[in-house]
Parts: C-alpha cells; structure tokens; sequence
C-alpha cells in the first residue's frame, strides 16, 4: 500500500477547498472582508427616516390589495398605449436594422473593415445605458415618443446583433459550405445555408427583446422619453399608491403575457 | 408535399397554398400594426424639433467639449458608492434568492402545488419591474440615498438570480442526489452534499455576470435620487452643465467597459 493511502486512513474526509491556492483563498478572503467592512462603513443610513418611511411601505403593499385603476385610468390608458406603441415601432425597427449589422458582426462573414465598423456599433449601443441615450435623444429631439423609439431601437440593435453574430460564428459550417458548392452566390448562400440555422435562435431572442424593450419603456418616461413612466413617476411623487400599485400590475401582467407568447413561440420553433 | 400542378408538371413549392394566405395575411397585419404604430409616435412628435435635431446636436456637442477635467476629483465619492450600490446589492439578492431558487426548482420545492407558485410570483415580480422603478419606489418609503439604490439593485436582482438558479437546480444530476440520499444523509446533507457542489459554477456564473449588469443600472439610479455617480449627472443635466456631463459619461463608459472585462476574466476562469 502506497504511504499516501497509509495516511489517508482513518482520517475523516474533509470538503476540498474552492480555491485551491493557499495564499490566493486568504487574500481573496481578507481583501472581501476589508471591502464589505469598507463599503458598509461608508452608507449612511437614516434609521429614524426608514422607521417613519415603513409606515408608508406598509400602505404601499396594501395598496396592491387594493388597486386603483379607475380613477386616473384615462392617463394609466394613454401612457400603457404609448409604451406599446413604443415597444412595437422600436422592436421592429430594430430588428430589422440589427440583421444585417449581425451579419456584418460575423467573422466568418464579412470581411475585416465591415466587422470592425459592426463591432464598435455593438459595442458603442451596449455600453450606453438605454436611459442615458434617452436623455441624449430628448434633449435634441425634445420630449415624446420619437426619443423613446429611438433609444429603444439602438439598444435593440446591441443585444441583437451581439447574439446573433455570436450564433452565425458557432454554426454549422459544413451545411454552408454545401449550399456554396452547388454554385450559390452570396445571397443565395445566406439565403439557404446561414438563415436556416439561425433563424429559431434569431426568432427566439426577439421575442426576449421585445419583452426586455416593453419592460424598458415602462421607464423612459422618467425623462421624458414617452410611454408610462411619467405617469407612474407622478403617481410615486403624489402619494397615490393606488394608482401606482395599478400600473406596476399592469406592467406585470403584460411582461408575464409576453413571457408566456414568448415561451409558446420559441417551443414552435426549435 | 405542396407542388403547382403547371403544364410541364409538378414544381416544388414550399407551402401549400392555405400556408402561404395564412403567411401573407400574417405579414399584412404585422404590417398594419407597425404602421398604426408609427403613425401614433408621428402625431405625438413635434417635427419641427426633429428638423432642427442637427443643429442642436451640433450645438451640445459644443458645449460638451472639452469635458471639465478637474471635476474628476468630485467624483471619486460617488463612484465608491456607485460599486458598492451594485456590489451589495448583488450580495443581498444572492443571499436572497438562493432560498427563493431552491423554492422554485421542482425538485426541491417542499411543495409543487403551494410553495412553487408563490416563489415563481416572486420571480416573475422582482423582475418585471426595472431597478429604477423600484428605487422611486424605496426613495418613497425610506428616503432618497445609497441605502434606497442597494435596496433597489438587491430586489430587481432577486428575480433574475432566482430564476437562472433554478433552472439550474432542475438540471442536476440526479443520480449524485440519490447517491447521497442512500448514505442516510439528512435533508439539509443532501442539499450541502449532492445539490450545492453541482450548482456552484452556475452559481458564481450568474453572481459575476449580475454584478455587471448591477454596475451599468447603479450608475443610472442616482437620476431618481438614490445615490451613486447619476445623482452628479442629474444635477449637471439640470444646471446645462454640459462639461461635466460629458465627463461623467465618459467616466460611465469606463465604469461599464471595466466591469465588462472584469466579469468576462472571472467567468473564463470559472468555466
């Protein structure tokens, strides 16, 4: 018998570590605990205003039991219509627009210059925040809907056009290479050997975005970028928990309906 | 299979002719709809302003230009807060959604008919509602601060954590549970012993890539007051200090870039 086994036995058994370097496990410990110790150190929390703020917590999550749809419904309707009408127009635009930046995004693909070009788009429109371009966009389109498409439209175009680059890298060259030796041109060639083994995936992640875009328009109305938010911001700032447990069910049913088309959709088609 | 009888015979065609009316009419409506839709943001906007939409980008870009360096020096507070909004957040919302993911997962649940609805509520409400929502919410109740932004970060994020957790739960393997099970392990053994060790990567997966997205949504949560580097670009925006505004947007874009890169090296090295 080995010495090794000689001084395993009858030593129980003990979990081996996560980090398996010494040294590394303790600084990660060490500098984890200086930073919680640090960073909880450096909130100032109000303690007497939390313990005023709970009574009106309190109202709040009652108010949910106790929802408020009629009386400001004119306003709830026309700002729920515009967020809609928001997610519609941008989740179609963007789509579209974020197809061929995806196909130029592909390194097996395009060639160098046009991937370059697609990558920084990408890289410029996710490293933006929707809600910082929707301030741009307001301040030099002024307030409304337009700036909230807009904004919406761009961001769609980063999410989409990443996952979908990513998904025409990691497919299936063999297929493409057939449908190329039949004598197929470009467009033919994505036509029939690139568009068939994305599309579930493209399908699929539209359904995801326009559930994220709808989700995203419910604040763009914060600063003025058109769709709910602006009323559900009024609500907050006049009290009316009623009013504002209203919209955020709403907002809920609608993201769980979409979630629900969504899951339905992506089962037909993969 | 759809063919068209011609005279030379038949020729494949893709669907039958019932299919394609239904894709043409499907087509037609998703048309309309789109159209209803723009003309909706088209009454709703003023043109003119639109018209004259290069000028006064023009004229921001101007202004914007160069940013005000020396502000950097105001901003170190607020990008401390910044992360720690989103680190703390992420650190409560793990802690929290752990018990909520393991509730949720079929094969943990205590039970599937009335404990399993309730979690997938959680779930569903935490994260159909925008952290910054939920922090106009919090500044109502416990006052505009850091406080209200962690809140905020920790409660969209409870959602998010939950649901990728438990769906990887209900991916395990389930022959290393049953393996623990037939030692006579208890519940809780289980769970520390053949659940917990095959979760652990899609664990520090999702806590690592939470973080990052948690980094991006902080930076914004200062605009409805609750701390962090948006409440300078707020009060920037509001006294058209545009010098400052670009700087604190090029210190974002920095902010996010880094955090990106970091998460990416510490997924790599997970998985």
């Amino acid at each position: 018998m080995s010495t090794e086994l000689e001084t395993l036995i009858g030593r129980p058994w003990r979990r081996p570590p996560l980090i398996r370097r010494v040294w590394l496990r303790w600084l990660l410990g060490i500098g984890g605990a200086v930073y919680l110790v640090a960073a909880i150190a450096s909130i100032e929390v109000d303690w007497a205003r939390v313990w005023i703020g709970l009574d009106r917590g309190a109202q709040f999550v009652l108010a949910f039991t106790n929802p408020d749809f009629m009386s400001r419904w004119s306003d709830i309707w026309a700002g729920m219509l515009e967020s809609i009408v928001m997610t519609v127009a941008a989740s179609v635009v963007g789509i579209a627009i974020s197809i061929p930046i995806g196909l130029g995004a592909a390194s097996n693909l395009a060639p160098v210059p046009v991937y370059l070009i697609c990558r920084g788009i990408i890289a410029l429109s996710r490293a933006l925040q929707e809600i910082i371009v929707a301030i741009l966009l307001v301040a030099i389109f002024g307030f409304g809907p337009l700036a909230g498409f807009l904004t919406l439209s761009f961001a769609t175009i980063g999410f989409l056009s990443k996952l979908l680059a990513e998904d025409i890298e990691s497919m299936d060259r063999s297929q493409a290479e057939a449908v190329r030796a039949t004598g197929a041109g470009w467009w033919q060639w994505i036509n029939y050997g690139v568009q068939p083994q994305v599309m579930p995936r493209l399908i699929g992640l539209s359904m995801y975005r326009i559930d994220i875009n709808f989700r995203e328009s419910a604040i763009l109305g914060l600063v003025g970028a058109g769709g709910i938010g602006a009323t559900l911001n009024t609500a907050f700032d006049r009290y009316e928990y009623d009013t504002a447990a209203a919209i955020l069910i709403l907002i809920i049913v609608i993201v769980m309906a979409l979630e629900y088309l969504s899951g339905i959709v992506r089962a037909r088609v993969q | 299979m759809p063919v068209n009888n011609t005279p030379d015979g038949p020729v494949w065609r893709q669907r039958t002719q019932a299919q394609s009316l239904l894709h043409w009419a499907g087509w037609l409506l998703g048309t309309a709809v789109f159209v209803v839709c723009w003309q909706q943001i088209s009454d709703a906007t003023t043109w003119f302003f639109v018209w004259d939409a290069p000028r006064i980008a023009g004229d921001i870009w101007t202004r914007a230009t160069p940013p005000r360096w020396e502000y950097i020096a105001q901003l170190g507070r607020p990008i401390w807060d910044t992360i720690n909004i989103a680190t703390l957040g992420t650190l409560l919302a793990l802690f929290l959604a752990v018990p909520v993911a393991f509730l949720a997962a079929r094969n943990t649940t205590p039970s599937a008919l009335f404990v399993r609805p309730v979690a997938l509520l959680v779930i569903v409400s935490t994260r159909s509602i925008n952290s910054l929502i939920w922090a106009l919410l919090l500044i109502a109740i416990i006052g505009p601060g850091v406080f209200a932004g962690i809140m905020a970060i920790a409660i969209r994020s409870i959602g998010f954590c939950a649901k990728l957790l438990y769906e990887a739960i209900e991916e395990i393997d389930q022959r290393q549970v049953e393996a623990i099970t037939a030692t006579g392990a208890s519940r809780w053994q289980v769970m520390a012993y053949g659940i917990v060790p095959q979760i652990m990567p899609a664990f520090a997966g999702i806590a690592v890539f939470r973080w990052d997205i948690n980094i991006r949504e902080s930076t914004v949560l200062g605009l409805v007051g609750a701390g962090g580097i948006g409440l300078q670009l707020s009060s920037s925006l509001n006294t058209l200090a545009w010098p400052q505004v670009s700087l604190i947007l090029l210190v974002i874009l920095v902010a996010v870039v880094i955090s990106e890169w970091v998460s990416a090296k510490i997924r790599g090295a997970i998985i």
